[in-house]
């Protein structure tokens, strides 16, 4: 869970530009969007991109948006809970 | 025809150079586009993140409007809808058109399809400075002095606007240019007036 989570800050910061910012500015539980890193919608399409390219996970469901993308763990609980799930 | 209205200010940003009331500013000789972009936005000592996820024509007219604005815009002599954003130029949003056109064959990028529209570099220019008076992109083969000088004295004399930022963004790969003017009502320590001869005048004659 570790190693996947460190991937995902590194994937973040690649796909959505965040220049600014380290893996270790990021924290675990930090909200992604809004008082967190400030994420906006189309940040949040990147990242729907991000779970297809890097894992292969498809976000059927758009409702399930705001729980998934609460912050880095929520979204490695999420590739963990689906991998392999989807081609 | 001359108008009420006075450049106040003008820069412009190619060959790696930034150049403001025809003083160079900066300048990175060897660096591509990318590179030179980021190292302008660096020199500017900014903090605005949001720069890292603009197309290469809004770092450029982003770019633009700050260093023309930087240290000869008084906002506090305006409110928010008295200042306009009148751009043009030779390729709409083509540069970005065709990077988005190749990421529909893999998975078509949210980030990319926002800027396939020319006029988003004047969205980034008016939020980073709250600006809300009108504003219009028009797209023309060559630098078009008399349509600029035209359209914004009429917006000047017609719909209440107090300032404006106006010019030239093109940008298409690795060949660009921007050059932009601050027209003002009020004349500046060094300043011309709004006419379509003296824009024609500070825009560069070699790459017209």
């Amino acid at each position: 869970m570790d190693k996947l989570m460190a991937d995902l800050k590194k994937q973040i910061i690649n796909q959505l530009n965040l220049k600014d910012l380290k893996p270790e500015d990021i924290g675990d539980d930090q909200p992604l969007f809004v008082e967190g890193l400030g994420l906006d919608s189309i940040d949040a399409l990147e990242l729907i991109v991000l779970l297809q390219q890097e894992y292969k996970i498809k976000l059927s469901n758009a409702e399930e948006g705001p729980k998934v993308f609460q912050s880095v763990r929520t979204m490695a609980e999420y590739i963990k809970a689906h991998q392999g799930q989807t081609a | 025809m001359p108008g009420d209205q006075y450049i106040t200010a003008y820069c412009i940003i190619e060959n790696n150079l930034v150049t403001k009331n025809g003083k160079t500013i900066f300048e990175n000789r060897n660096a591509g586009l990318n590179e030179f972009l980021e190292s302008a936005y660096h020199h500017a000592a900014i903090s605005y993140p949001k720069f890292y996820k603009m197309d290469n024509l809004s770092k450029l007219g982003f770019l633009s409007a700050e260093y023309l604005l930087r240290d000869s815009f008084q906002r506090e002599k305006y409110t928010e809808s008295e200042v306009s954003v009148i751009l043009s130029n030779a390729s709409s949003s083509l540069d970005t058109d065709l990077k988005y056109q190749n990421s529909i064959r893999e998975i078509p990028s949210p980030a990319l399809f926002v800027y396939t529209l020319p006029n988003i570099v004047i969205g980034e220019i008016c939020i980073r400075n709250h600006f809300k008076g009108e504003n219009a992109f028009f797209v023309f083969k060559l630098f078009d002095a008399t349509f600029i000088a035209g359209y914004v004295n009429d917006l000047f004399r017609n719909q209440g606007l107090r300032a404006c930022v106006c010019g030239w963004v093109e940008l298409l790969e690795e060949n660009y240019q921007a050059v932009l003017y601050l027209v003002e009502k009020e004349p500046s320590a060094w300043s011309e007036i709004f006419s379509a001869e003296n824009i024609n005048k500070i825009y560069p004659k070699n790459n017209g």
